[in-house]
């Protein structure tokens, strides 16, 4: 059994390897360049994936394209404004700050203010329904007279 | 009362987010092509290699761009659409012949019959980056002046061709 799953795992293995193909870089920043930007490109055929984790063949052929612009020493904008020409924003993963990305930028702030709001009004509401020492002792006066006048 | 209808409207209006998220299609991408001058390719023609074809030449004409391939499932799907609605001859249809082998491709297309007035050959897939094409079928329809005016993704139907497609190119006819 032990060795069932050793095999699995070993034949599952070049699965967890897409986008790393042999590629030689001039530098090690443009290495670290190439690898930033295909792990921030969106793969549109799998959509959950980046193109760095993509197996699929268009994530293949933009990782090339990605390569081939930085050999010829375009900048890392010049890359990304390439790609969103063609694909639109949806093929970036960091999309940018717009009035149509609005509401996705935004978004979590606003919940989290509401959510501040909510706890700050509970939390008051609770304070507020605290009896008082002086009141609780009101209240159990109160319940004894209720009980003395049930006997009467 | 307030109370009780605060939870209530919320879960109506979570209900109705996620009511919409169902129905949109997250494979449909806006293209930002739309409005935008047709990517130029120049590309030998799929049955005639020695000559090639490209947007320019196309000009001042109403056409289509469907990109296909003979390994693509939903282009069979796709294709009786397309041979109907090449038969109204209401426009040009260009084929792009994307990252497939040039002799499948032509059997293809003499098994199934050939919509497209032309078809280019785009073995790379460079034509079909520059166009934003991440799935196939695709098809784009230009204007008269080479402008991108409608991107559709995924294999066409008889519908899509009735209600979209036909009434589009009858308006871009016009113009």
């Amino acid at each position: 059994m032990r060795l069932f799953f050793l095999l699995i795992f070993i034949l599952a293995a070049p699965n967890a390897g897409a986008g790393v193909e042999v590629k030689q870089f001039a530098s090690t920043e443009q290495e670290q360049a190439y690898t930033d930007l295909i792990s921030e490109l969106r793969c549109l055929v799998c959509q959950n994936q980046s193109i760095a984790e993509s197996n699929a063949e268009l994530a293949q052929d933009l990782r090339q394209q990605v390569y081939t612009m930085l050999q010829q020493g375009q900048s890392r904008q010049a890359i990304i404004d390439f790609m969103t020409q063609r694909y639109g924003d949806f093929v970036l993963y960091r999309p940018p700050f717009k009035t149509k990305t609005l509401l996705l930028w935004l978004a979590p702030v606003v919940f989290f203010m509401a959510g501040l709001v909510i706890v700050w009004r509970l939390s008051r509401k609770r304070k507020r329904d605290t009896v008082s020492a002086q009141d609780a002792e009101r209240i159990e006066k109160a319940r004894q007279l209720l009980e003395q006048g049930e006997d009467l | 009362m307030f109370k009780y209808s605060v939870p209530l409207v919320i879960f109506i209006v979570l209900a109705i987010f996620l009511a919409l998220g169902l129905t949109l299609n997250p494979r449909e991408i806006p293209s930002p092509l739309i409005d935008k001058p047709a990517p130029t390719f120049s590309l030998p023609r799929l049955q005639n290699p020695e000559q090639s074809l490209s947007p320019s030449d196309l000009k001042g004409q109403v056409w289509l761009l469907n990109v296909w391939a003979s390994w693509c499932v939903s282009c069979r799907a796709e294709h009786p659409v397309l041979n109907r609605l090449a038969q109204q001859k209401l426009a040009v249809i260009i084929g792009l012949n994307y990252k497939d082998e040039s002799d499948s491709a032509k059997n293809w297309l003499s098994h199934w019959g050939n919509p497209y007035d032309a078809s280019v050959v785009d073995a790379e897939g460079r034509a079909g980056i520059d166009w934003g094409v991440y799935g196939v079928p695709e098809t784009f329809v230009m204007d008269k002046q080479g402008r991108v005016r409608y991107k559709h993704t995924g294999p066409i139907t008889d519908d899509d061709s009735v209600e979209i497609f036909i009434p589009l190119i009858q308006k871009l006819q016009q113009e």
